[in-house]
């Protein structure tokens, strides 16, 4: 299956391991991981359902290509890396 | 006297509280996180701060115990946009104004007879009201809907913010708010209508027959409303100071202050409606001090005249802003605290007369609070 893992920073705020995920899309994989860390969507995304401008997607070590709908295509050997992006002051 | 300050700034929140040895102040709660926003509930003794994550938007925490522990709880969330709402653009910059949260920049209590009630104000304009102490918050639509918000801009932020919100102390229905820039509005019934009433006001920059003056564009920096005396308000004006006898209407400028009239900063005595603070600064972009002279001006006669206040001061040049929120007075009418861009924190015992310097180490202050 793929597996989803978020950076030390995001797993600061929100106790979410690395984990085994279903679906077809990045943003299947992450509606799973929401369904059971819910309070994790608000840190991801705004209240319109956008992706935080900081927050970077990676799949198998690329940015995803959507990052609007997150709908990349995965495969059961992929990996999925959720980070913030490098940036403050 | 309150024993207990709040501090928001740019890198956390910090609780300062007074021994025998005098004023100390915590390490970073929220190390590294923008702090805009405290409210210490006085109905529950609870404490709310917003954290600003800089990656992961802004959130709101709770304190039962007095900052030792906190609690995530919902942020204010804008619904989604109708497809019937009409596209509404920042008039200076031609931006949509999103529907989406982009910082907390007020929070008030609702009346001792509203147990757990709260008010929000939001960057881009929003005014929230949560029932349950913050678990859960509604944006008030009657506000947010209001066709003039069409005129509304933003000062110093992209997008319009309400910064100001005054809870009528003996009926908590009446409210008050004040956005940058859209002017005063009030609710006479809990939030359900509400009117414009920042007439009086102008721009000293723009003639009035070209919009100087009309009420829904101007820029308070900040209003408060006297306790004791409710139907008293000041507001800190882009261009002035402001002064309301008649419940939040018919303002009238303060022509005496000086050594400007620009600022953020306002805070008002409890009982007394004639006296009030300022720290005045230079306008229009530069923002510091007149003449690098950091001092905060005091009027003992509703504006007639105004001392300076520097004892205990910088007696060098200093560059140090105060912005709107880090000025506060706590329910005595003796103590204020003031913290400044610069990272300073002072307080004074004795209405202002002179000033501690508790530290010139914090990260740049943007509210301060007492307990």
């Amino acid at each position: 299956m793929p597996s989803i893992s978020f950076s030390p920073n995001i797993r600061s705020h929100v106790d979410v391991d690395t984990c085994e995920v279903g679906g077809d899309t990045v943003r299947e994989a992450l509606e799973l991981v929401f369904s059971t860390h819910p309070r994790l969507r608000s840190y991801l995304f705004d209240d319109n359902g956008t992706l935080r401008k900081h927050i970077a997607m990676v799949l198998n070590s690329e940015p995803v290509h959507d990052r609007n709908q997150l709908s990349d295509p995965i495969q059961p050997d992929d990996e999925i890396f959720v980070m913030q992006a490098l940036s403050g002051g | 006297m309150s024993e207990q300050i709040f501090i928001g700034t740019r890198k956390g929140l910090f609780l300062c509280e007074r021994n025998g040895s005098g004023w100390k102040h915590s390490e970073a709660i929220f190390p590294g996180v923008p702090v805009p926003m405290l409210l210490k509930d006085p109905r529950s003794n609870f404490l709310y701060a917003a954290a600003e994550h800089e990656h992961f938007g802004t959130k709101l925490h709770r304190s039962e115990d007095g900052g030792k522990t906190w609690k995530e709880l919902e942020s204010p969330v804008y619904p989604e946009k109708p497809d019937d709402a009409p596209l509404i653009v920042d008039p200076w910059r031609k931006a949509e104004v999103p529907w989406s949260l982009k910082k907390i920049w007020s929070l008030e209590a609702g009346g001792p007879d509203q147990p757990g009630v709260l008010w929000c104000g939001t960057i881009p304009g929003g005014l929230f009201r949560s029932p349950d102490h913050g678990e859960t918050w509604e944006l008030v639509r009657s506000l947010w809907d209001r066709p003039e918000r069409a005129k509304w801009s933003g000062g110093g932020y992209d997008f319009p913010g309400l910064h100001s919100i005054c809870i009528h102390p003996q009926n908590a229905d009446r409210i008050a708010v004040a956005i940058s820039c859209g002017g005063v509005w009030q609710s006479p019934d809990g939030g359900e209508n509400w009117e414009q009433t920042a007439h009086g006001m102008s721009y000293d920059f723009m003639p009035e027959d070209q919009g100087g003056a009309d009420p829904e564009s101007q820029d308070p920096h900040r209003m408060v409303q006297c306790e004791g005396s409710p139907d008293r308000f000041w507001i800190q004006h882009h261009c002035a100071i402001y002064r309301s006898d008649e419940n939040g209407r018919n303002w009238k400028e303060r022509k005496e202050a000086t050594p400007s009239g620009f600022g953020f900063a306002v805070c008002v005595h409890p009982k007394d409606p004639d006296t009030a603070w300022f720290v005045p600064a230079q306008k229009d972009e530069e923002r510091y001090p007149v003449d690098g002279k950091f001092i905060v001006t005091r009027t003992r006669d509703g504006g007639e005249s105004f001392e300076v206040l520097n004892q205990g001061l910088p007696e060098t040049l200093a560059y140090d802003l105060v912005y709107r929120h880090a000025l506060a007075i706590d329910a005595s009418g003796e103590r204020l605290a003031m913290g400044s861009t610069t990272g300073s924190v002072w307080i004074s015992e004795n209405q202002g007369d002179s000033w501690d310097h508790l530290t010139a180490h914090l990260p740049p202050v943007y509210c301060v609070r007492f307990g």
